[in-house]
């Protein structure tokens, strides 16, 4: 069974219906690509799968446990991990400490009120590795607003990282992103394949046709066509579509 | 994370040992340079009230226009404590603490899906509603005259207990307190509570995707705040030997604002601290020139607000070139004022 799976889902924000009757299904251990052209719905989709809108109708499936309507938090504790498009990030910690607060095992003292978290060296060693990860290295002192913006973007994916997530999310990854730093990016991310399932949304084509396992095509709310990437690249609606000719 | 600190540097680090030698010493100085003792219960009062105010609007980012309740609650609760029960100086403590906590973690379950200008605003009506009761609820709050006659019961230390009638000797309790609550709160604020307070105040959002119950920590700080405002109004009712409503008003609720921002609440910890002595120095001088030293100081307060929302403890981080969270304090300045996001 798939490791994620979302099923029949409707979305609307008063009379505009968002999302029409969508499936999807992440597998374990792959990249599953969602793309589509701008306001397709992508980005409703994945707020609605990490649980900060719920759905009108449908169901959301992680690892068998229905999930749907639960709170960001209570998702984000069962496993489930998400950058953003738009950044978001604790723009007066630095880099370290913005890992440091996403680490599962300090969220899960969160209520300590009396132990220094910046004497804690091995949270702080820990947040470290995962700077390092994500190229971020010699920058843990910098403060978040103060990086450049390629640094914020991997710093995006580091805070995901950092709760050493089951599914990672990762919502436009290279938005804003230059040639040399989307191939950086496309680097990491390859990297991160290796050992985390990963669901990316992006509408550079490139970009996703080069890493995914699956893609999942969203137009007008509704899953379009879905397939490996080889399987889209024959598939008369990509083709047709405004997105551009597949690489 | 901020370089390693020796043990002593976590409990009590240089600024606190400042602190603490300068306040055990007032009395010792505050005669010669023309002041009087009992102004320093009121600022080592005010100074505990603010550090805890501060809790909420300098680290959490939430904007509370109605805490003088709390302190009122903790006054009026002490006092009922030795005027209709027995007298016990620190029964009376818990029970003012509790009854304070307890208010406050009511009010803040209306409050903590809130933020911005909408908490605040919820907070303005919600101090307006004790306000009001302490005012029309005769029976047991005396009214608009208050609880008048309060003992001040002696300090109960098992096998002796030191009568606190005079100001030198209760001064020093208060100190004690204020001492017990300043190591306490930097602990806090430096431990993964205090750590998750901020980052919720930096991004709410970020914080909930990351994994944080952002509602119940909200609610924790809070009620923690509402406890420790809680705890001054039962010193403050032992200082007058009274409890009124006049100190749970939107004016009184207005002033520890005033007082913590023109500190620097948003940029330090010292910050409430800073204002708080500043204030109360201000009342005392000005207030021998003029009557309308109020007004003076509060163009020095719009002032602030407009030029330097850092407050003192943020010039003089600028001064000293320490680097401090000055943006942050414009960008939670506007927070406050525009804060409807969302």
């Amino acid at each position: 069974m798939a490791l994620f799976e979302a099923r029949g889902i409707h979305k609307r924000f008063g009379r505009q219906v968002v999302l029409e009757r969508i499936d999807l299904s992440f597998e374990a251990g792959r990249l599953s690509g969602i793309m589509g052209p701008n306001g397709a719905g992508k980005t409703t989709c994945f707020n609605v799968l990490t649980g900060r809108f719920k759905p009108d109708r449908g169901r959301v499936v992680f690892d068998g446990e229905d999930i749907t309507g639960l709170s960001p938090s209570a998702i984000a504790r069962k496993g489930i991990a998400r950058s953003f498009q738009i950044m978001s990030l604790f723009d007066e910690y630095s880099a370290l400490e913005n890992i440091v607060i996403a680490l599962p095992d300090v969220r899960a003292r969160g209520f300590n009120m009396i132990d220094s978290l910046s004497a804690d060296s091995e949270a702080a060693d820990r947040a470290a590795a995962v700077l390092a990860r994500v190229g971020l290295a010699g920058r843990e002192h910098r403060r978040a607003g103060d990086l450049a913006y390629g640094e914020r973007r991997a710093l995006e994916v580091g805070v995901a990282l950092a709760a050493r997530p089951r599914l990672l999310f990762l919502d436009e990854p290279t938005s804003g992103l230059g040639t040399e730093a989307t191939a950086r990016l496309a680097d990491l991310v390859q990297d991160l394949k290796r050992d985390h399932s990963i669901v990316v949304i992006e509408h550079d084509m490139q970009f996703l046709f080069g890493l995914a396992d699956t893609i999942s095509v969203i137009h007008w709310g509704q899953v379009v066509a879905a397939g490996t990437p080889d399987a889209l690249r024959e598939n008369k609606w990509v083709q047709r579509s405004t997105l551009g000719a597949p690489p | 994370m901020a370089p390693r600190q020796s043990f002593a540097g976590r409990w009590v680090p240089g600024e606190m040992a400042l602190l603490f030698v300068l306040m055990a010493t007032l009395p010792l100085w505050i005669g010669p340079v023309g002041l009087y003792q009992y102004l320093g219960i009121e600022i080592a009062i005010w100074m505990i009230y603010g550090l805890g105010y501060n809790l909420l609007l300098g680290y959490s980012g939430l904007p509370s226009f109605g805490h003088g309740a709390f302190f009122g609650i903790g006054a009026y609760a002490f006092g009922l404590f030795q005027l209709r029960v027995f007298e016990s100086l620190w029964l009376g403590m818990v029970c003012a603490v509790v009854a304070a906590a307890v208010a406050g973690a009511f009010v803040a379950c209306f409050l903590s899906h809130r933020r911005g200008i909408y908490f605040a605003l919820l907070t303005i009506a919600f101090g307006q509603v004790f306000w009001f009761v302490s005012i029309k609820w005769h029976a047991v709050t005396g009214g608009e005259d208050g609880l008048l006659n309060i003992p001040r019961p002696a300090l109960e230390l098992g096998v002796i207990s030191p009568a606190l009638s005079t100001n030198a000797d209760f001064f020093y309790f208060v100190l004690f307190v204020l001492a017990v609550v300043t190591v306490l709160l930097w602990r806090l604020v430096h431990s993964p509570f205090g750590k998750v307070l901020q980052a919720i105040r930096q991004n709410e959002e970020r914080a909930r995707f990351v994994g944080y119950n952002v509602w119940l920590f909200k609610w924790a700080a809070f009620t923690l705040s509402a406890a420790i405002a809680g705890l001054a109004g039962s010193l403050f009712s032992m200082a007058q030997q009274s409890a009124y409503p006049d100190v749970m008003s939107l004016h009184a609720s207005g002033i520890i604002v005033m007082m913590t921002l023109i500190g620097g609440g948003f940029v330090s910890f010292w910050g409430p601290v800073i204002g708080v002595a500043v204030y109360f120095v201000a009342r005392d001088v000005l207030g021998t020139l003029t009557e309308t030293w109020l007004l003076w100081f509060g163009l020095v307060f719009v002032l602030a607000v407009i030029f330097k929302p850092e407050g003192i403890a943020g010039a003089w981080q600028e001064f000293t070139g320490a680097k401090g969270r000055h943006a942050l304090a414009r960008r939670a300045m506007a927070g406050l004022i525009s804060a409807g996001r969302k």
